[in-house]
């Protein structure tokens, strides 16, 4: 997740100061709150640097004055440019999961202990999000969402693979010893 | 205190389970589908059956539900052998303690939504008014109030969904057994049910039997038992607490 870009997208909306928008980016964007203020403060130095925000005055209404920052025209033309384009497929979505799976093929051992032990673990997870699904706060719901979706995907290719566990067998080991690899 | 009194004091705290299915074997032909079967349900609680397509899901779902005899081992409700019950029994222990919501095809579609959630208790000997009023408050309750003199061809899946799970709990069911209950919905309607279904069980203490192949709805459970070539397993880590 790119902090600038996000910064960008949400001084799009309005003016905002490096405190609000790190509670903004924090609540929308990520929940468990890694981004330190520090980070927000340089990236938004940078922006300024680069000529895509400025400083729109001081923001004197709540607790100690603070710097404003909007979008310029430059600004503005880079956010719309970034939203309107398609993410391209991240080509690893769970590289660990996916190395283990294959390794376990290779190394000849069953699959569906580690399917059963892989299913529970992704649904306690699962289980702790449909929870916060629920949640009152959008933000927090639809990043729930998010998350669910995806450790959904895991499991339909979990039990793909162990529908499969023969054909898989014979394919990666051919795989190996067409490669000289095998030991 | 006597010993007597402590020993009820003892027996008091030990959990009954509301189902138990010990040793259930059953086969269809050559086929066996079910194998030595051990499963515990507990009242109030949501359980999710998980395994691949022919796995047998379906099958100890029938069992434990009194629909199939099982051909070896016992299935208990409340202290009561269903599997020695005749049909006449099971038929009626299937109308009053027990509900059932599945797939496909469940409302009838020359009866109103009303009707087809009232019809159980028509069954059960309610009379029309009664079973009717107590129809629109469980649809009430499901949000589709406004629905209520519509046929089921006039409602969306999701929302026939919900009359199905209506109908299921109108009779005050202990139990429901669910096969697949969003398995012909897209994913929204499919939360949307899901949601409701098991808020509202719940908030009444009813246990839910819910057998599905999706993890996004095997989520909504406290717990899940895994069934694999006809074989059930219950991985101690599966379980959690609500």
């Amino acid at each position: 997740m790119s902090v600038r870009l996000a910064l960008l997208g949400l001084l799009g909306r309005q003016t905002s100061h490096g405190y609000r928008l790190k509670h903004r980016y924090d609540a929308l964007m990520d929940p468990s709150g890694v981004v330190a203020p520090a980070q927000i403060y340089a990236t938004l130095v940078r922006l300024e640097r680069d000529g895509l925000v400025r400083q729109a005055g001081m923001d004197q209404e709540s607790g100690p004055a603070r710097r404003l920052y909007e979008l310029t025209p430059l600004g503005h033309a880079e956010v719309d440019r970034w939203l309107t384009r398609p993410v391209e497929p991240a080509p690893h979505l769970q590289a660990l999961l996916y190395t283990k799976v294959v390794l376990l093929i290779l190394a000849g051992r069953r699959i569906e202990p580690f399917i059963d032990m892989q299913r529970e673990t992704h649904l306690a997870r699962m289980r702790e999000l449909t929870g916060l699904r629920l949640s009152r706060d959008v933000a927090t719901s639809v990043l729930a969402e998010y998350a669910l979706y995806h450790l959904e995907a895991d499991m339909r290719w979990l039990e793909a693979v162990a529908s499969q566990v023969e054909r898989l067998t014979k394919g990666v080991a051919g795989d190996d010893e067409r490669g000289g690899r095998t030991s | 205190m006597t010993g007597y009194e402590a020993l009820e004091g003892v027996i008091d705290n030990v959990e009954v389970p509301l189902l138990q299915a010990r040793g259930v074997r059953k086969a269809f032909g050559p086929t066996c589908a079910l194998r030595q079967a051990d499963v515990t349900v507990s009242a109030g609680e949501i359980v999710a059956v998980m395994g691949p397509s022919g796995s047998g899901k379906s099958t100890l779902l029938h069992c434990l539900a009194g629909i199939l005899a099982p051909d070896e081992g016992e299935v208990v409700f409340s202290g009561r052998r269903v599997d020695r019950l005749n049909e006449e029994q099971r038929a009626a222990l299937r109308r009053t303690d027990f509900g059932f919501v599945f797939q496909f095809g469940q409302l009838l579609g020359e009866l109103s939504v009303v009707e087809n959630v009232a019809l159980p208790l028509l069954l059960n000997g309610v009379r029309r008014g009664k079973a009717m009023a107590i129809a629109r408050e469980w649809l009430e309750m499901f949000d589709l109030a406004d629905l209520a003199l519509r046929r089921p061809h006039e409602v969306s899946g999701g929302q026939a969904q919900r009359v199905a799970i209506a109908r299921a709990m109108a009779t005050s069911p202990k139990i429901i057994f669910a096969d697949e209950p969003t398995g012909s919905l897209d994913s929204a309607a499919g939360v949307t049910v899901l949601d409701s279904f098991t808020a509202v069980a719940r908030s009444r203490g009813v246990a839910i039997v819910l057998v599905t192949h999706e993890s996004r709805v095997a989520a909504y459970a406290s717990r899940m038992i895994v069934v694999r070539d006809g074989v059930v397993t219950a991985p101690a880590a599966a379980e959690w607490s609500r």
